[in-house]
């Protein structure tokens, strides 16, 4: 667990927040460019000092300015994957991973061999890092980071320098990370995709405050959220919804996922029964009827309980406790029409078509 | 080569050679030391330091050969304990004489080690010291193995400096045959002999050759290194 408090003045940029990561495997620092995500990894990692403040990690104090305790790096004990994955270019890929392992050799906990079968890196060992393509420099300074024994991992945007089918390639490898080696990770993205895919808890950034701190689904169904979200090319407002997988429906090609609310039936997503996925629910795929309907295609009909009613740009967005928040699009008209008041009991239906492509996987449960 | 060059131009090529290797040798670690500080870190007085490192480069060599008279002869500030406690002379030495050489030295060293210090990227120094590397290790083995290409240059930069110094040796170790008579103090004490063109002549082609020799040496490794360094070739 990692708690930080902390401000610091950097040239006219003002970052001042206090977050913990609780006890959740990821942690998300999730906000535009320039929200101060990466000040934020500087700081925890000791290659940034705050003007006050304090980190805790695990009980251990990292930074204290009042105490004036200020850990150097090599004795904080924080991985770091960067960006630009920043592999020494005169060492081999193996000089490179035992880089940090060869100077932490208390309470080791990985091998090389550990590290380099599940990233997928043995046979690049003797290469040098200016023969590597961005995936595996990446891959690289994931297992080098590892090696060095940390008690916790920051990942600044490790997927940003790549392309879409190297991300695709490298986000399965990134959610089980936690899990394998038991390092908890703090990761930095401004991609919805990715933090909805990876993260446990969220911590939303803005012009270096945090907005919300919380677990992804508290998070990411408050109002204010879509709004930061949209400017990153999201979808206006949707809900977040964190699942089960109930059973495959083998001849119909879907899956029925169990959440808060009841079940879910949707396409056919890649997993085992048991396993959890997250998925994200557009507020405009959202009918709402007064009454159970009958002879219509939708295959979701989930009761639910009007928390409130807000208007943005000639559109009507409801909030509803479906067993868990569900937002829902309407026209101005349509709430009229329907005479929609707080307090009202409605049905929520869900095409499951309209959930094709925003399920992620999110390993065993 | 004794056939081909007179006992006399070996005497003052082995001289040469001697006290520029010394000079570059004795100066290296103060260089390297003097272009990561400068590089790397900002300290009161940095600037006067800065300007002190380069002043050489554009005093008159004299001048600097008068100082370190000043300083470390006979009788010297340092010098006079230098031989009464330890016995140490090293005005008029070829000691002495690399001594010269390597402050007239310095500053080349320092510049072409300071520029690639700075062109080493302080991510990787940032990331190396998250891994547990000390500021010291980080240097050693991020930041001067990065910036060898540089050390280099500022090796063959010195010692092509010292080969060609004449200014501050012969005021601060003299001309003494067998001693700090170097190629060009041998070539300044022929001209000073009516009728000696042709040795002088032959002195002048010696030190040409010398200084080609260096500068292709370096290139050759100059380019292996930096070849080395972004990893092109196979490990």
């Amino acid at each position: 667990m990692l708690d930080v408090a902390l401000r610091a003045k950097l040239g006219d940029f003002a970052l001042d927040v206090a977050f913990t990561t609780a006890d959740a495997p990821v942690t998300a620092l999730f906000g535009r460019s320039g929200a101060g995500k990466s000040s934020i990894i500087a700081a925890i990692a000791g290659l940034l000092r705050p003007d006050t403040g304090r980190i805790v990690s695990d009980g251990e104090t990292l930074f204290d300015a009042d105490k004036h305790v200020d850990l150097p790096p090599p004795r904080r004990r924080v991985g770091v994957v960067f960006q630009d994955a920043r592999l020494f270019p005169h060492m081999s890929v193996r000089a490179n991973l035992l880089y940090g392992w060869r100077r932490r050799t208390a309470d080791r906990k990985l091998d090389l061999d550990q590290v380099v079968e599940p990233l997928g890196i043995s046979h690049l060992l003797e290469r040098r890092p200016a023969t590597l393509s961005g995936g595996e420099k990446q891959r690289i300074a994931i297992g080098r980071a590892l090696l060095a024994n940390p008690r916790l991992l920051l990942m600044d945007e490790p997927l940003a320098s790549l392309d879409g089918e190297r991300k695709a390639e490298l986000l399965p490898l990134l959610a089980q990370l936690p899990r394998v080696f038991g390092t908890p990770v703090i990761y930095v993205s401004h991609g919805l995709d990715e933090v909805l895919r990876l993260a446990d808890r969220l911590v939303l950034l803005d012009q270096g405050r945090v907005l919300a701190a919380g677990t992804v689904e508290e998070v990411a169904n408050r109002p204010d959220f879509a709004q930061i979200a949209a400017l990153e090319g999201g979808p206006d407002v949707f809900t977040v919804i964190g699942a089960t997988i109930k059973s495959h429906d083998e001849p119909g090609a879907q899956t029925r996922l169990s959440f808060g609310g009841g079940t879910l039936t949707v396409p056919r997503v890649a997993g085992a029964v048991g396993n959890r996925v997250r998925l994200r629910i557009a507020a405009g795929d959202v009918m709402l009827a007064l009454t159970p309907p009958t002879g219509l295609s939708v295959r979701n009909v989930i009761p639910a309980r009007i928390v409130s009613i807000g208007e943005t740009a000639g559109m009507v967005e409801v909030m509803l406790d479906a067993g868990g928040p569900l937002w829902a699009r309407i026209s101005r008209a349509a709430r009229d029409e329907l005479g929609l008041q707080p307090g009202m009991t409605v049905y929520a239906l869900i095409k499951s078509a309209a959930m094709t492509g925003s399920i992620g996987l999110r390993g065993q449960a | 080569m004794s056939g081909l060059l007179t006992p006399l131009e070996i005497e003052a090529l082995r001289l040469s050679l001697l006290i520029a290797f010394w000079a570059v040798l004795g100066g290296l670690p103060a260089a390297i030391a003097l272009a990561w500080l400068l590089a790397r870190h900002r300290f009161p007085g940095r600037a006067l330091l800065d300007g002190i490192v380069h002043l050489p480069l554009v005093l008159p060599p004299v001048v600097v050969g008068y100082g370190l008279l000043v300083v470390l002869g006979r009788r010297g500030l340092i010098g006079q304990w230098l031989h009464d406690a330890l016995g140490i002379t090293l005005a008029f030495t070829w000691e002495g004489a690399a001594i010269a050489s390597a402050v007239m030295a310095l500053p080349l060293m320092v510049r072409a080690i300071r520029l690639s210090i700075e062109a080493v990227d302080r991510g990787l120094e940032a990331a190396a010291s998250t891994l547990g590397a000390s500021r010291t290790s980080v240097f050693f083995t991020i930041t001067l193995p990065l910036a060898l290409p540089g050390v280099l240059i500022g090796v063959v930069l010195g010692f092509a400096r010292s080969l060609g110094e004449f200014g501050a040796t012969i005021t601060f170790a003299g001309n003494i045959p067998g001693q700090t008579r170097t190629l060009a103090n041998a070539i300044y004490a022929i001209t000073q002999v009516p009728d000696s063109d042709a040795a002088a002549g032959r002195l002048c082609l010696i030190s040409i050759v010398l200084s080609l020799a260096a500068l292709l040496v370096s290139e050759v490794l100059a380019r292996r290194l930096g070849q080395r360094l972004q990893g092109r070739t196979r490990a």
